[in-house]
Parts: structure tokens; C-alpha cells; sequence
């Protein structure tokens, strides 16, 4: 979140669109209420399904899965083109005055530069001055300015083509666009909420960026009850973004790929450069940030004449992936060794389950830590315990991986910290020890470093430096305690030890430690930050800056400096997180340099455009969001038929990659979460299991009738993948729509089931596609196409 | 394995479980109700400060337990309920929260390390001082035939791709942190959380 869920309160508009937070962010939901209550704000909820936050919205609009695009795209364009949107604070904070290159231009699907398969992004740039920096029209009159272009891209999606792709009525779509564009006032504000309803397509990123958008346009990011919400699904999905993936490094640092064969190559390809020139662009600090990393990862091994150990990070080939959907299809094609698992259950939430499967028993070894026996423990079991749903899979007999399943300890039994979709970092205590044989995650990890080092030592092998110089010097090495490995993430100055007060304080030469810069203050000399537990509000707007502690520096708003003019008065007086006072800023941690006077720099201290992107050429299929239709539709692309889905969808070729077409499979498909279910951890708990014991397939009425199906009906529910079966729940809830003239019916999934558990049901994952967001590798698990047969 | 629980026992335990059902935010109600037993189950509890792992809302909890100040007695939890002093709860929980105790002390945990050989139907029970060489012996098997000290192109690459690594959204940073020193010690590119999903 840019924001935070105590803030949400301070929204006039609250539009929740792909996601569904009253029922699964329910305590997060009671600041949408307070909001509605408090402020008389309003709730526009948009979802394929009408849900309980559609209950209690003021406009619920029904869409297809997948064209959220079309619906936000929709939006810009109703806001241009009826001048509702804040045009100061466009001027002020975002790339709207930037001029693009001569040529850029879209036509039948692509944008300019498609040329076999791939994109040319030679016209996808700034123009630039003799000095380096962007040429700007503040005008925005020139045809050739962000601000013209996006006009231009968006003109297509009128109220009637919105309607027309997503399924509703232009009328209720123009409703919906009246009501969002209420915070185009500059004293309104409007937050944005979503989840995975967004983030489970294959153009899921530009989904996201389309969103800030209309938030910019708007004027709601750096604004209390405005910006762009991921309400995020896991306990410390953040924080395990933050500390890194297989494309980064923890604090965001981009993974080292071959060509950058020294620290140096590296950084340079790594460093922005300012694009204009009152741009403050702080990630100019990246080599301050990357040496301290290498020390901390490296201690005194790291030193100025070895590059501080960068050789021993691995480097990836230039242009390869090693994401989930890659890494996974190089093991079923049997060319991975092993997978280590903590608390992942890839059979369960993977896409293609088949696949899954049939990928694990090609492994040599499976090593998986756990509170509970998953599915992905006992894949070898499938054929033993649901062989109907996955005949594909081999007797345990045929199946040569070694499996490890090993106790671990739960979040009671840890200490530690959460990062909330707020940001904050929360500190918890361990209450108790794990029963029985369970160990601590820290143990278990630290077991296995040890010992593999251990026969490293003995033995030698592959290039055993970095394994033998990455640090692991705590005062009880196989046992570490949390609060010193925290220390070690905060950062340390090493010449007088002590805790570093922030990422201020880091060096590029080696004379600072940080494990990841942006949680850097959370642990200074002053002790612990993320225990903190004041409840002090100062600026009253709920943002709590005593209670935990909230990434970057303590700052509860990101980009708060744009919700002020330029001259530092606040767009609303009444929800101002920052004053100046002459001297310094106030308020909340400001998103500025502290001391500067206000128009010193651009407002986006973090971008080297020193402001927002609506016009964003590092991403792959394009610099505006298009809508694309899903990889499986049941409808051609209506804006350009010849180029249907995402030109860069990601797909994988193996003999489970099945994708079918809306002739057999004629129903597009959505996963969603229940109230009283977490994920796939609860059918392993009484009460939930009690309360949802039962897989079922949501089945709108008009089609249940046309198929003969009553509420219970047995039903198979069926893909190009594979097949499940379940009890019908006939529904109001999804509204038969019309798309370019053709009837679609939309089938509800809930996904809680497997096949361990004190409660069993099938696995919604055997139905959805291997198909991934270029940009971000994420599968689409929603608007895929399924046919509903009646077999009760 | 633990055996699965049966329907009596869902019955049984589901009264607490159906109390705080719903969608809606429920208080745990901390007044002393009227017919109230003489001392309530937290009253000389020991309290700990903890955060809820499921969802990414941040419900700060408070875990009771009992027995930490007997001797010989192996503290119990024996209540979670919403802190009241969190901005973000205010000491309410949702239906998964409210039944937290539940998830901890499931008759489901794991207790032991399992394994299933090759080729074999069932788990066998192991000990942590067996597994741990092995599971290294396999690592650093894999590590030696897979690891790339330079790529084709003679560059210095230090990568490993045969082995992956997955996890980190349920734990804390710095699990996370030390599974990201683990990993690149390895070498591993191959390497995700929940947050790609």
C-alpha cells in the first residue's frame, strides 16, 4: 500500500475493484465503514461478483473477469475528456508535460516498434535535451507530450466500447466514473483497494499501473485517504518481497546478470541517472545501498579490492527468467535436482495442479518445512488420495523422490516481524516453544548452511567461496537470535559499531553494514523500533507513527510531498500529512528532503523524472495499459480482433500446457477466498473446517435453469487442464452479462481444498492455465475458461 | 500422521467456532459476563505480544499462556484474543483469527521429521541428527553437478540453477533474510515466495 488501513478512513471515495475485503480483509474493512460512517464517503465496488463489500457499497457494477482495463481505461478517458481531474497537481506530479519520441504511436494492438514477436522500445523514450534531462511542455498542448498521447490511446474506450467488452451497462459504468471522479476535487480524496482479483492476470502489472493512473489524474497519491492499496493475501507477503525474489536482491536491488561482470558494470547499469534537473533522484544513492548489502552479506571478506565479494552473487544470463512458472516447467522437464519449501505448497497454489504434480516427482529430492502435511508434501500420495481428480499422476511406487517433511515451528512460537500491506513492521514475541520435534525456521536453515559448509570444508567441490564467506556470525550460530539478525538488516556503522539511525547514513565504501536498506531505522541505537507500541497521532490523521515502525523511515504516506501545491500549501487544509513551516517539514516522515524549502525539487524524490509515470516505458508490452483479453476468452479482443491476448503473454510449451477455447469450454472461470477460510492453512483447524466444510461451484441462475442444475446438484467442472466435482450453489450473485452481443456466464470457484486436511475437496488449481503476466510472472488464475456439466 | 479428526469432534469444538463465524470484525468480549465462573481461564495468565499470520491486515493478538511460572510445568496457550491496544484492531479479530488457539495447538502439527524414501508408499518417522547429513549430502551433491562457476562465454557467473528455493510470505524478515544469505551462498537463482502468486 501507498498508504496504510487506518488511513482509508480519511477517503470521500473508496473504490474496491479485485478484491473483495469485507470478507477477506475483514478488520482492514471496518476503516472503508468508519469512512462511510465518519466522512459519508462512498463505496464503489466493481467485481464479477456481487459480494459483501458489494452489499454494503453505494454503486456495485458487475464486470467480466479480466477487463479491468477496459473499466479503468474507460475512466481516463471519461476523466479527460469531461475535464474531471485535478489538472494542477497533473502538472505538478506527474510526466503528463514529458515529450516522447518522434514516431511512438499504437495501431491494430501494438504499439510502435512490434517487429517479430518483440518490441523495439527505440520509440517509446523521452526526447532529450543536449544535457541529458527530458523536454517538458507544461503547456501540455504538444501533440507529442504525455499528457496529448494518453489522450489520444484512451479516446477508443468510450462508455459504450467499456460496456460493450466488460459486460455492463454503459449507464452503470458512467455512474460508477461520476462518482470515482468526486476526489478530481483538489480537497477530495479516493483510495483504491485491490487484491488478487487484479493481480491474478496475465497483464496484471499494467492492471496495477492503470490504476495509478486514474489515482494521479485524480490527485490521490501522497494524499491521506487517497493512493493505490494492494491489500495483500499473507501475514509477511511484503516483507518477503522486500527481502528479495529471484529477480532481486533484498531492498528492491536489481539481481546481477552476467554482463555486469564487476561491481562497477553493475552499478552503472543499476545507478538512474536525474532526467530532469530538479529531480532529487535518491536511488542515485543505489552504490551506497548495494556495498552495504555486500557487506553485511560478506563481513571482512568483502573488501574494496575484491569488489566486496560481488563475483560470489550469482549472475543470471542476460534477458533469462527463473521464475515460478520457468523454474517449475525446467522441472518437469526434469532439468532440476531439488526444491526446498518453507511453508509453500506449490500442488495447492500453483497454477496447472497436473503439472505440479507430475514436476515434483521428476525431483531427486524435496525438502519442505512445515507446520502441517500439504499437499506438495505428499504429491506422491495424489494418486493414493485423489486419483480422480488427478489420473495424470504416477502410483507412489513410480515415484524415485526423496522426501523431506520436517516440523516447523508456527508464528506463536517465533519471534520476529511482520510487514502489514501498510508497511509497518510488526514485532511479536514468542509465547512458546514448537511441540515435540519442531524447530524454529531460523534452527532449520542455520542446520542445513552449517552442514552443507561442513562438507564443503571437508570435501571441497564447485566453488565453494560464496558459501564459505557469506556470514553467519551470530553469538549462537546454528541458533541465531532473531533481534541480532534484525540488527544486521538495519545496519551497522562498522568502524564505531553502532546501530545506523537510517539509510541516510549509508556508505559506498565499505565502511557500513546494511542487510536491506529500506528497513533501515527499524532497529537503531535507541533499540528495537518495530515494538513500539504508542498510540500517539499527531497529525490526526491515523497514521500512528509511534505504533511499529513503517517503511521507508518511518513514513506512513508514500509520496506525501504531492499533497501540497508546490508552493507547500496543502490541497485540503483539513488532511494535510505535511506542513511547511518555514524551516523543516512536518507531520508524517516527509516523502522530500527534510530541510528543503518546497520548490527546491520535484515531489518524487524516488523517480529519476522527479515525478509520477502515467506514461511507463519499462514495461515490456507497453507504456500504456491496453486491454487485452485473457489467455482463454470467450470473446475476440473487440478493440483489435487480430490481437486478442497480451502480445507478450507468457506460456510454456510442455505436454500438460493445455489451453482450450470457448467452443468446449464456453463459461469464463473465477477463484476467489471465503470468510472463514485462510488459504489452504485452515482445513487443517476445527472451527474453520466446521464452519466451510464444502468445496461448491457458484452457478448463476439463469444457467443453472438452462442445465437443469437445483442448489446441491452434483456438478463437474472442467478445463483444458483437468476436472473437479462439487455440489452446485445456484446463485443470484452472478449477473448473466453481455459481451460484443454474446451471453456470458461467469462460474464462481472457492479454493480452500485438497486433499490433506481435516476436510477434503479438490484442488480449484487443477483447472487454471499456466499462463503468466510478462512483466511479473504471475499466473492468471482468474477469467479462464472452464465448461459446467450436471453429473447428480 | 495424526489421524483426521472426526465429525463429533467438529461438532464439539464448533460452538466456539460458529460464535464468531461470519464476515463481520468480532470483539472477544473481556468483561466478566454475568453467571461468570470464579476466575476466568486468563486471569493469572502470562501475556505475549503477537501478530496474526494469516492475512496481510497486521491484527496484533495477544497470546495467553499458563505454566510458565511452575516449575517443571511446559507453558500452555490456552487463549489468543485481538490487543486491544493495536490502532489496527482495536482488539477485534476476524471468525479465522478468533480461532487462532486452534491452528497452534491442531491435533494436525507435524511434531517429527517425516521422510518417504524413494519409491516408498508411506513416511517414515526420522531423527533430526539423520536428516540434517542427509538433506546437506543432497544439496551439496546437487550443488557440485549443477553449479556454474563461468558461463560459455568464460564470464564469472557463480550460479546455480538445479535447486530451488520457495517460502518466505509465512515467516518473519528475517527468515526471509536468512533464507536470501542461504540462497546466495548456494548460488541459486530459482528462487520465489507467495508474492509472485
Amino acid at each position: 500500500m501507498t498508504n496504510g488501513w487506518t488511513d482509508v478512513a480519511n477517503a470521500d471515495v473508496v473504490l474496491v475493484m479485485g478484491g473483495n475485503p469485507a470478507e477477506n480483509h475483514p478488520v482492514g474493512f471496518r476503516f472503508v465503514m468508519e469512512a462511510k460512517r465518519l466522512r459519508k464517503a462512498k463505496i464503489v465496488c466493481i467485481d464479477p461478483r456481487f459480494t459483501r463489500t458489494a452489499a454494503v457499497s453505494d454503486l456495485y457494477v458487475p464486470i467480466r473477469s479480466g477487463t479491468d482495463i477496459a473499466f479503468l481505461g474507460g475512466l481516463i478517458h471519461y476523466a479527460v475528456s469531461n475535464n474531471k481531474y485535478q489538472r494542477k497537481y497533473v502538472e505538478l506530479n506527474t510526466n503528463a508535460s514529458f515529450l516522447i519520441a518522434e514516431g511512438f504511436g499504437f495501431s491494430e494492438g501494438h504499439f510502435s516498434g512490434w517487429k517479430d514477436g518483440k518490441y523495439d522500445k527505440a520509440t517509446w523514450q523521452y526526447e532529450l535535451d543536449g544535457q541529458g534531462y527530458a523536454k517538458v511542455d507544461p503547456t501540455l498542448e504538444h501533440p507529442r507530450c504525455v499528457f496529448q498521447l494518453m489522450k489520444t490511446h484512451y479516446s477508443r474506450y468510450t462508455p459504450e466500447v467499456v460496456a460493450n467488452i466488460c459486460g455492463c451497462t454503459a449507464e452503470e459504468f458512467v455512474k460508477a466514473a461520476e462518482m470515482i471522479t468526486i476526489a478530481a476535487a483538489a480537497d477530495k480524496s479516493g483510495t483504491v483497494l485491490y487484491a488478487l482479483g487484479w493481480t491474478h492476470h496475465s497483464f496484471a502489472v499494467q492492471l496495477i499501473h492503470a490504476a495509478a493512473m486514474v489515482q494521479l489524474l485524480m490527485g490521490n497519491i501522497g494524499m491521506p485517504g487517497g493512493g493505490v492499496n494492494a491489500q495483500r493475501g499473507h501475514a509477511n507477503i511484503q516483507g518477503s518481497t522486500d527481502m528479495g525474489a529471484w529477480n532481486t536482491l533484498p531492498g528492491y536491488l536489481k539481481i546481477p546478470r552476467a554482463n555486469h561482470e564487476n561491481l562497477a558494470d553493475y552499478l552503472k547499469a543499476n545507478t538512474p541517472k536525474a532526467l530532469r534537473p530538479n529531480s532529487l533522484n535518491y536511488l542515485g544513492n543505489t552504490p551506497k545501498f548495494m556495498t552495504s548489502l555486500l557487506k553485511a552479506y560478506y563481513g571482512p571478506h568483502a573488501t574494496k579490492a575484491n569488489d566486496f565479494g560481488y563475483d560470489w552473487l550469482p549472475k543470471v544470463e542476460e534477458g533469462a527468467d527463473h521464475s515460478w512458472g520457468t523454474f517449475f516447467d525446467q522441472m518437469h522437464a526434469g532439468k532440476m535436482d531439488g526444491l526446498i519449501s518453507f511453508g509453500m505448497n506449490p500442488v495447492a497454489n500453483g497454477p496447472n495442479t497436473p503439472k505440479m504434480i507430475r514436476a515434483l516427482s521428476k525431483l531427486k529430492w524435496l525438502i519442505v518445512a512445515e507446520n502441517f502435511e500439504t499437499e506438495t508434501a505428499a504429491f506422491w500420495r495424489a494418486k493414493e488420495l485423489a486419483d480422480k481428480e488427478y489420473p495424470q499422476s504416477l502410483k507412489a511406487d513410480d515415484i524415485q523422490t526423496e522426501v523431506f517433511l520436517l516440523p516447523a515451528a508456527c508464528f506463536a512460537e517465533k519471534d520476529g516481524a511482520f510487514v502489514n500491506s501498510s508497511r509497518w513492521l510488526q514485532w511479536k514475541e514468542a509465547a512458546v516453544d514448537p511441540p515435540g520435534d519442531a524447530r524454529r525456521d531460523q534452527d532449520i536453515i542455520s542446520d542445513l548452511f552449517h552442514a552443507v559448509q561442513d562438507l564443503y570444508a571437508k570435501e571441497g567441490g564447485a566453488r565453494p567461496e560464496p558459501l564459505m564467506n557469506m556470514q553467519w556470525n551470530y553469538a549462537m550460530p546454528k541458533r541465531p537470535l532473531l533481534g541480532e539478525v534484525a540488527r544486521e538488516v538495519n545496519g551497522v556503522d562498522l568502524e564505531t559499531g553502532k546501530q545506523l539511525n537510517g539509510f541516510g547514513e549509508l556508505k559506498a565504501d565499505g565502511s557500513t553494514a546494511c542487510g536491506n536498506w529500506v528497513y533501515s531505522g527499524s532497529w537503531t541505537e535507541a533499540g528495537n523500533q518495530m515494538s513500539r507500541r504508542g498510540q500517539g497521532d499527531p497529525t490526526g490523521l491515523g497514521l500512528y507513527p509511534q505504533w511499529a515502525w513503517s517503511w521507508p523511515a518511518n513514513r506512513r504516506i508514500l509520496y506525501n510531498r504531492a499533497s501540497t501545491d508546490s508552493a507547500g500549501k496543502p490541497w485540503d487544509e483539513t488532511r494535510a500529512p505535511l506542513r511547511w513551516n518555514g524551516k523543516r517539514w512536518t507531520g508524517d516522515t516527509p516523502d522530500y528532503k527534510a530541510d528543503a524549502p518546497p520548490e527546491t525539487m520535484a515531489p518524487f524524490i524516488m523517480l529519476p523524472e522527479g515525478v509520477a509515470r502515467l506514461f511507463a516505458p519499462d514495461l515490456v508490452e507497453g507504456p500504456f495499459p491496453e486491454h487485452y483479453e485473457p489467455a482463454e476468452s470467450p470473446v475476440d479482443n473487440s478493440l483489435h480482433p487480430t490481437v486478442n491476448a497480451n502480445p507478450l503473454l507468457r506460456t510454456y510449451n510442455s505436454d500438460m500446457d493445455h489451453f482450450g477455447t470457448a467452443k468446449d469450454f464456453p463459461f469464463v472461470a473465477i477463484t476467489y477466498r471465503l470468510t472463514e477460510h485462510f488459504h489452504y492453512w485452515t482445513k487443517h483447524t476445527s472451527s474453520s473446517s466446521e464452519l466451510q466444510s464444502n468445496f461448491f461451484v457458484e452457478i448463476p441462475e439463469e444457467l443453472a435453469k438452462e442445465k437443469g442444475i437445483a442448489n446441491k446438484t452434483l456438478v463437474r467442472v472442467s478445463s483444458a487442464r483437468g476436472k473437479i466435482e462439487g455440489p452446485a450453489l445456484v446463485t443470484k450473485r452472478l449477473r448473466t452479462l453481455k459481451v460484443s452481443g454474446k451471453k456470458i456466464y461467469q462460474i464462481g470457484l472457492p479454493i480452500h481444498w485438497g486433499f490433506v486436511g481435516k476436510v477434503h475437496g479438490p484442488l480449484i488449481n487443477n483447472l487454471t492455465p499456466s499462463a503468466y503476466d510478462p512483466n511479473c510472472g504471475t499466473p492468471e488464475y482468474k477469467g479462464f475458461l472452464v465448461n459446467v456439466e450436471k453429473i447428480g | 500422521m495424526p489421524k483426521e479428526s472426526s465429525r463429533r469432534e467438529f461438532l464439539k469444538r464448533s460452538a466456539k467456532g460458529a460464535a464468531v463465524g461470519g464476515a463481520t470484525a468480532v470483539t472477544v468480549p473481556t468483561a466478566v459476563a454475568e453467571n461468570s465462573p470464579a476466575t476466568l481461564k486468563t486471569a493469572n495468565t502470562t501475556k505475549t505480544n503477537s501478530i496474526c499470520p494469516y492475512c496481510a491486515v497486521g491484527c496484533s493478538v495477544v497470546v495467553h499462556t499458563i505454566g510458565d511460572k511452575s516449575r517443571n510445568v511446559k507453558p500452555a496457550i490456552v487463549h489468543i484474543e485481538g490487543d486491544p491496544d493495536s490502532p489496527i484492531n482495536r482488539g477485534t479479530l476476524c471468525s479465522k483469527g478468533a480461532s487462532l488457539e486452534e491452528f497452534v495447538q491442531s491435533d494436525r502439527r507435524l511434531t517429527t521429521v517425516q521422510h518417504r524414501a524413494a519409491g516408498s508408499r508411506e513416511w517414515k518417522r526420522m531423527s533430526w541428527a539423520e536428516a540434517v547429513p542427509k538433506m546437506a549430502r543432497f544439496i551439496k551433491d546437487s550443488r557440485d553437478k549443477g553449479f556454474e562457476a563461468e558461463d560459455p562465454q568464460g564470464r564469472t557467473v557463480n550460479r546455480l540453477k538445479n535447486i530451488a528455493m520457495i517460502g518466505g510470505c509465512t515467516d518473519t524478515n528475517e527468515i526471509n533474510y536468512l533464507l536470501s544469505k542461504f540462497r546466495f551462498g548456494l548460488g541459486m537463482v530459482a528462487y520465489e515466495n507467495q508474492s509472485r502468486l
